[in-house]
């Protein structure tokens, strides 16, 4: 009852002029940094942080959190309609995104991304108006063994479906290989990088994604001849409407990857690892499995829900307990400390005004930015009917800006183009893509969590299934690793045919 | 690269998915192969408390040599040896009418700044590909560039290389 | 394509002119001030304590206008901040480049042989020296340093588990050298930022860590950590009560009887071949920002030891600095082999 009363007063803090204009401005901001893939929340908020300096604080974290928003929800916009993704955590949606908008159906894919952002969101503030104070408490729970049986759940989940089990693992280990390139942050030792102090600061996995998804997908068409598919994309209030009707039945999608969200903002292990698992655990569980990645709707509403609710979640561990949940979060705590506040514990008890009119906020500019984000969507598929010969070119200056802005790295495009001929290559040759990204994404988290927690046990494995928590997503974990195996001995007791996924394939 | 053209043409073929595909593989093979020797150098045992920086390379690397040896044989020796083109020259020129300018693009981006080699690569695509007129092209990529220049540099203040031109301008 | 390389070339020779013709022309400036925009370079993550030290910076600059360009801050973390300095190293003779440095300057060269020793760069400024302490959690029995050290000595090796940032950098010298006086072995977990160390100890996966102050204010204001001791020469100067206590309140650890003794510098640096009158500028633009009543707030919040220098007596300090980090790194072990 208090939280409600608390929320109430949060909105009357909010509703201001001022404050909505804000909140308005930031929306705006965010889906432009979030289409631009060079630029990112993280960019976003900490070019106009020192702007909030003088701002009175509440204003200034609703300004900032909504371009967090904005580019969340943006950043599926690039991954639908061209194969690049404006942000790190919306590479999964590329999956099934452009497949749809190749068959004309941007506008339903991109409805239904924006939407899924929505629902995550909403599920992840409901979660931190009522739970807060619980929900930090279980944030302290992750220890190295948890998050590395986390990220074994993220690597779980996703693989074991591919057709070719060796195209599979090359492609996996290629991503291990890139992650592990640069500083060994658990002995300071320098690997793989043969002397080049290019290679130190190792090889970020957007330049990798710019190069593999977006140069790639440019040079196959090219060769396929000079146009973008599936340019017909229709888009209004009808297709929209439409899109709506038929989400309901993916009410289960919806509800876990909010959970997945949800539970990796916390925790925290970020949106980019909240999307890949949301999508691989939707493709487990679907009954149209097989077909993910041919253009199914699910397969954009699963990671653009978990990453929307990872980012919103985000916040409460930043707040709570000083630790932010993403890059974007971590630029918002420095602003936080510059504006005065103290973020941990008592920042909910001493700093009423601001926590419940951030939270205020967040529900109220989620739905603005749904909104907004919806309006602008023709606008965003009339860039399809732009000549080829003028948008590829600038998709090629694009991915150049976005490779570089990555760490200022001239180095960074040369390797984007590089990147833009294996994928031209590996595409065409059958290798899967996807297992090498997460790889690249999850590897050298992965290996840091699995090190520290081996450290801790002086080298004992036992560790990893030491206590409830870290036994219970290590075995479930292992369980989403042999689900096929599991599966097909299941029928096969019950003298059954194989479910429809396996069959197929 | 011009030898080879002569040469090829006649047939109007380039070359077959296996070949392509034993190539990738060997080359993935020495990437494994590097991968192991560089993991071997920095130590890739288990040290008393827990596994050395090279644990893992060294085993990337040695998974990647071992499945690439896998796809190399199966590709030569297997049942159904893929003959077909893996891409034919004519389809393959178009793929380098994008891959070659963006590597000049990359090139001059270093001497001449983002900024107007991104215009110049813009506007040569157009009129090369599209046939746009002069005007148009001129218009199109130099407004462009302008509009990434005001985001960038003006409004967001993120730096990208920039050349002559640029410090012309005072930046 | 022949087409576009001639146009390219073209292109080239027009603006190389031009640009050769108006830097002729340029008149000649009585005292050296920027004329692009200036860039800091901060070689740590986004939201850490070097990158907010820069930010306020920035905002200080900006909100007095003690400069007519405008400040950019770029983050280059990648290898403990190799990648940063690396990146200053190589702009020779730019001098609208500085580095944000802590004791990365010390540590990359020892430890991993990098040419990035203070040496590689132009001195400028230092402005502040930050303090680490020690800390453990708030239920653990120990009230006092001397408690907890004879808990390690009467415990087996390896019981006791350290956090910190990064490996072998500033937290885990601080934890060899401890380790030492105790006389038993802890067991150094690497975390990827002080932040993180802190949240572990709160949740109790470590026993104890070596955070700055700004690192783990949070969690002692919430009741979940308590410092131990400083491991400074003296205690710390803010008397501002914090939660029951104030920063000036944690003893030394050498009065502790553990005689470690660290702090960090925060310095500015620009890249070699820049001349002295441009480090002059920017020394003289730190002085500035350091007498503004906001680096006082935030040197408090913080509580970072208030200490400028510039000229023979920073580099009479980088001297000496360095040669304590060589000898504490190489005592542990951490120095890389030549």
């Amino acid at each position: 009852m208090e939280d409600l009363f608390n929320l109430f007063h949060g909105f009357a803090v909010i509703f201001s002029w001022y404050n909505l204009g804000m909140m308005a401005i930031g929306l705006i901001l965010g889906v432009i940094v979030g289409v631009l893939p060079g630029l990112g929340g993280p960019n976003g908020v900490a070019i106009l942080l020192p702007l909030t300096f003088t701002m009175n604080p509440t204003s200034a974290i609703v300004m900032l959190s909504c371009i967090y928003w904005g580019s969340l929800f943006a950043g599926a916009i690039t991954s639908i309609l061209f194969n690049i993704p404006g942000e790190s955590h919306s590479v999964a949606t590329t999956f099934d995104g452009y497949p749809l908008a190749q068959q004309g159906r941007a506008g339903e894919a991109l409805t239904a991304s924006f939407t899924g952002s929505f629902v995550g969101a909403f599920f992840s503030v409901v979660l931190i108006t009522f739970l807060a104070p619980l929900v930090a408490k279980f944030a302290l729970k992750f220890g190295p063994p948890e998050f590395f049986a986390v990220y074994f759940l993220s690597f779980a989940s996703f693989i074991g479906t591919g057709r070719d089990p060796f195209k599979t693992m090359i492609t996996l280990m290629i991503g291990f290989g890139l992650a592990q390139i640069g500083m060994d942050s658990v002995s300071g030792q320098l690997r793989l990088t043969f002397g080049s102090s290019e290679l130190l600061r190792g090889i970020d996995f957007l330049i990798a994604v710019i190069g593999l998804f977006g140069l790639g997908e440019i040079l196959l068409s090219m060769e396929e001849g000079l146009k973008f598919e599936g340019k017909e994309a229709k888009i209004n209030v009808k297709v929209v409407w439409h899109t709506w009707k038929k989400l309901p039945q993916y009410w289960a999608t919806l509800l876990r990857s909010s959970a997945i969200g949800a539970w990796m903002g916390i925790t925290p292990g970020g949106a980019t690892s909240a999307s890949f698992m949301g999508y691989g655990i939707a493709k487990r569980f679907s009954k149209n499995s097989h077909k993910f990645g041919t253009g199914k709707l699910e397969g954009v509403l699963a990671p653009e829900t978990a990453a929307h609710a990872s980012g919103c979640a985000a916040l409460l561990p930043m707040m709570a307990l000083g630790i932010p949940g993403s890059a974007t979060a971590a630029v918002l705590l420095g602003g936080l400390m510059i504006w005065g506040l103290q973020p941990g514990p008592l920042l909910f008890i001493e700093q009423k005004d601001f926590v419940w009119g951030l939270i205020a906020s967040m529900y109220l500019s989620n739905i603005v930015g749904l909104i907004i984000v919806l309006t602008t969507v023709p606008l965003f598929a009339a860039i399809l009917r732009i000549p080829f010969s003028i948008i590829a070119p600038v998709i090629v200056v694009v991915c150049a800006i976005g490779a570089y802005s990555v760490n200022n790295a001239m180095f960074n495009i040369w390797a984007m183009l590089v990147f833009g001929v294996i994928g031209y290559i590996f595409k065409k040759l059958d290798y899967p893509l996807a297992p090498l990204v997460l790889a690249l994404v999850l590897g050298d988290r992965a290996e840091v969590a699995f090190r520290q927690a081996i450290l801790g046990s002086q080298g004992a494995m036992s560790i990893f299934f030491s206590n409830m928590l870290v036994s219970g997503i290590m075995t479930f974990g292992l369980l989403m690793l042999f689900w096929p195996a599991i599966t097909l001995g299941w029928s096969k007791i019950r003298g059954t045919e194989p479910p429809e996924g396996r069959k197929t394939d | 690269m011009e030898q080879k053209q002569t040469q090829d043409r006649p047939h109007s073929i380039w070359l077959t998915y296996y070949a392509i595909e034993a190539i990738t593989a060997v080359i993935i093979f020495l990437v494994g192969l590097v991968m192991m020797l560089d993991g071997y150098r920095i130590g890739m045992g288990w040290a008393f408390d827990g596994p050395e920086s090279g644990y893992f390379p060294f085993r990337t690397g040695a998974i990647l040599c071992i499945s690439s040896v896998v796809v190399f044989l199966r590709t030569l020796f297997g049942k159904h040896r893929n003959y077909n083109l893996f891409v034919s020259w004519d389809r393959f020129k178009r793929v380098l009418y994008v891959l070659i300018p963006a590597v000049f693009y990359v090139l001059f981006t270093q001497f001449i700044g983002m900024y107007v080699a991104s215009a110049v690569f813009i506007g040569g695509f157009m009129r090369a590909m599209g046939k746009f007129s002069w005007l148009k092209i001129i218009l199109i990529s130099v407004s462009i560039s302008a509009a990434l220049f005001w985001m960038f540099e003006i409004q967001f203040k993120v730096s990208l290389p920039k050349g002559p031109l640029e410090s012309l301008l005072g930046y | 394509m022949k087409k576009l390389i001639q146009k390219v070339s073209y292109a080239v020779l027009l603006l190389a002119a031009a640009a050769i013709v108006s830097a002729g022309a340029a008149p000649a400036y009585a005292a050296w001030e920027p004329t692009k925009p200036v860039e800091f370079i901060v070689p740590a993550g986004a939201g850490g304590a070097s990158d907010q030290m820069a930010r306020t910076i920035q905002g200080i600059i900006m909100k007095y206008n003690l400069m007519k360009q405008p400040v950019m801050i770029l983050n280059k973390s990648g290898a403990s901040g190799a990648e940063g300095a690396m990146d200053v190293k190589e702009a020779t003779g730019n001098p609208h480049k500085l580095m944000v440095a802590f004791s990365l300057i010390y540590t990359l060269p020892i430890a991993q042989n990098l040419p990035l020793s203070w040496e590689n760069f132009n001195p400028v400024a230092m402005i502040a020296l930050d303090d680490f302490i020690l800390w453990v959690h708030s239920d653990a029995p120990y009230k006092t340093a001397k408690d907890y050290a004879s808990a390690i000595k009467a415990a087996p090796d390896g019981t006791f588990k350290m956090g910190g940032t990064g490996s072998k950098r500033e937290d885990q010298i601080i934890s060899a050298a401890f380790d030492k006086i105790v006389g038993k072995k802890i067991i150094y977990i690497p975390y990827k930022s002080g932040g993180e160390a802190s949240t572990q100890l709160a949740g109790k996966h470590i026993d104890s860590n070596v955070n700055n102050p700004s690192e783990n204010v949070a969690q002692w204001r919430a009741g979940a950590a308590r410092a131990l001791c400083v491991f400074s020469d003296k205690p710390m100067d803010y008397k501002k009560k914090i939660t029951d206590t104030a920063w000036s309140d944690i003893p030394t650890c050498k009065a502790q009887g553990i005689d470690v003794q660290y702090q960090m510098l925060r310095a500015f640096f620009l890249p070699l071949g820049t001349t002295s009158e441009q480090a002059a500028f920017y020394a003289d633009l730190l002085k500035q920002v350091v007498s503004k009543p906001e680096w006082k707030e935030y040197t408090e919040n913080n509580a970072l030891a208030r200490h400028y220098a510039t000229g023979d007596e920073f580099v009479d300090f980088l001297k000496k600095d360095m040669a304590k980090h060589v000898q504490l790194m190489t005592e542990a072990g951490f120095a890389a082999k030549k």
